[in-house]
């Protein structure tokens, strides 16, 4: 579904993605870990065209995305929805108004369908109190849903999630999961996840892969990342106390 | 022999060393300027073309937003502005023609100088320093919090969906706010003509307009419109291209402020030149 060819970027003189290459298969939940500034959000930029590679190729399907200009770069684009760190909901727009945002803009649907879309999506996501509130008006928690709310309001194949979990609580960072989860489930989206919540990644990943000084250290099966015998990964499976199958295995039980 | 040859290399480019780096420097600063318009012209073309679109409801409810922003809510600010200047003006030309008896005059000098230059003029920074200022740092905080990705993604093109919006906002509101502060900076000098310098509303009135021509008007209401343009595109390019957080957006609106003000005093004497010369 999604493939990275040979990438290479360097950004500001620094090399942060050092030729690589890896795919995301269709439906699959693919997760990317990596301690801060290893390149995992770099990754995720590239596969939406907001960086384009030094050298190198992404592809979408058949789609090379990363030399994709205009009318064909928007096309492509309407496959995904995305998740940002912050959200990056619209200030100024209500709840409502930002999940309607990208109906508004991109089809001719009457205001009734909206609405009944919206409110859909919103209900799905446990959100249709706040459908009058501003985003100022809402916790960390609240805006993840609601940005997620308005990634998937076109139906997209494919959805990015950056780091969708930091900066929540542990109860509402397994709601999250368990919503990225469900609508996998429920809607067969592919779904990447970039994150450095190692419990949430070997929660909802079919697949984890950790990027470490712009290379990939490891790409796995959540139980063959564990078993890992890379450094790094060990190192890093340690540093958040995961040593035992059992850890994260009680943690996807309980938002299941 | 070699080590000769260096030791005198290494002296002669030290000797060269400062002006070199310099030119570089400024070289490297000339580059980033050149690139940095290059942007923003770019930026403002692709916005102009939008203007087609502004009749779509969204779009035009943007646009009513900014005039009411741009407009309305500046109104407080540039009245004042507006009278002293007037006052300041008549007070200190009023001084001058008095030494020579001629001081019911000031409505003429005051009017022709309001009008042409400091009507446009004085609207044109305060705008920049308001409004200028508050879009840099909103699309700057945009920008940071990843608000303008997100518009890309969803394929809605940041020049429509914000530029475009601002510069017709900035653009027709301009013109409005000069004839305003026109009115009220010639009010202002009347005030001053008849409380300190003994000349009658109605002389100061006569005399404002019998020598302001309807050229003056035109040109500063051209200059105005062209302050509007030019603050919209520095205000849009300076907040969509910030990066580097907090300290980003608040080097953005300085920014945005020192280089309209640069702009507005530059192309407005280009627009006298050009007219009145």
């Amino acid at each position: 579904m999604i493939a990275f060819e040979n990438v290479t970027k360097r950004l500001g003189g620094k090399l942060i993605l050092d030729d690589v290459s890896f795919e995301v298969p269709k439906g699959e939940t693919f997760v990317i870990v990596g301690l801060s500034g290893a390149g995992k959000s770099v990754t995720l930029k590239h596969m939406i065209h907001l960086l384009v590679p030094d050298s190198g190729v992404v592809r979408i399907g058949d789609d090379v995305i990363s030399r994709a200009r205009g009318l064909e770069l928007e096309r492509m684009r309407s496959r995904f929805g995305v998740l940002f760190q912050g959200a990056a909901l619209l200030q100024w727009l209500s709840v409502f108004e930002n999940v309607a945002l990208p109906l508004r803009e991109h089809t001719k649907m009457s205001e009734e369908k909206i609405q009944k879309t919206v409110l859909k999506k919103l209900n799905m996501l446990n959100m249709q109190e706040a459908v009058d509130k501003y985003p100022s008006d809402l916790s960390g928690g609240m805006q993840k849903r609601v940005g997620l709310a308005r990634a998937i309001v076109m139906n997209p194949e494919i959805v990015l999630y950056d780091e969708p979990t930091s900066g929540l609580d542990p109860v509402t960072s397994r709601l999250i999961d368990g919503l990225i989860d469900n609508l996998r489930n429920e809607l067969g989206i592919t779904s990447v996840v970039v994150t450095h919540d190692l419990h949430s990644a070997l929660s909802i990943g079919a697949r984890i892969m950790m990027i470490d000084g712009g290379k990939i250290v490891e790409n796995a099966t959540p139980h063959d990342f564990i078993e890992s015998k890379n450094e790094t990964v060990k190192r890093f499976l340690e540093s958040q106390y995961i040593t035992r199958r059992g850890n994260w295995e009680k943690g996807m039980e309980s938002h299941v | 022999m070699m080590k000769v040859v260096t030791s005198e290399h290494q002296e002669k480019m030290s000797c060269l060393g400062l002006p070199l780096r310099s030119f570089r420097r400024l070289g490297r600063i000339v580059l980033i300027a050149c690139h940095g318009m290059g942007q923003a012209l770019i930026m403002l073309g692709s916005a102009t073309l939008y203007i087609r679109t502004v009749w779509r409801p969204r779009a035009r409810r943007e646009v009513v937003d900014q005039l009411y922003i741009t407009g309305i809510k500046s109104l407080g600010v540039i009245s004042v502005v507006a009278v002293f200047t007037g006052m300041i003006l008549a007070l200190q030309t009023g001084l001058e023609l008095r030494r020579y008896g001629q001081e019911e005059f000031i409505g003429s000098a005051v009017a022709v100088s309001v009008i042409r230059e400091m009507g446009p003029f004085m609207t044109g920074l305060i705008i920049a320093a308001s409004v200028g200022s508050a879009i840099a740092a909103q699309l700057g905080t945009m920008a940071v919090s990843e608000e303008i990705a997100a518009l890309e993604v969803m394929s809605i093109n940041p020049n429509r969906f914000l530029v475009m919006p601002r510069l017709v906002a900035l653009a027709l509101m301009m013109p409005i706010l000069t004839v305003y502060t026109n009115m009220l900076g010639i009010i202002g000098g009347g005030i001053v003509g008849a409380t300190q310098l003994g000349v009658s509303f109605q002389v100061y009135l006569d005399n404002a307009t019998r020598y302001a021509e309807n050229k003056d008007l035109f040109v500063g209401l051209f200059k105005s419109l062209v302050f509007g343009i030019i603050i919209a595109t520095v205000a849009c390019h300076q907040g969509l291209m910030t990066s580097e957080g907090a300290v980003g957006v608040g080097r953005a609106t300085r920014q945005t402020v020192i280089t309209s003000f640069l702009f507005i005093l530059i192309v407005g004497y280009m627009i006298t030149r050009l007219f009145y010369i």
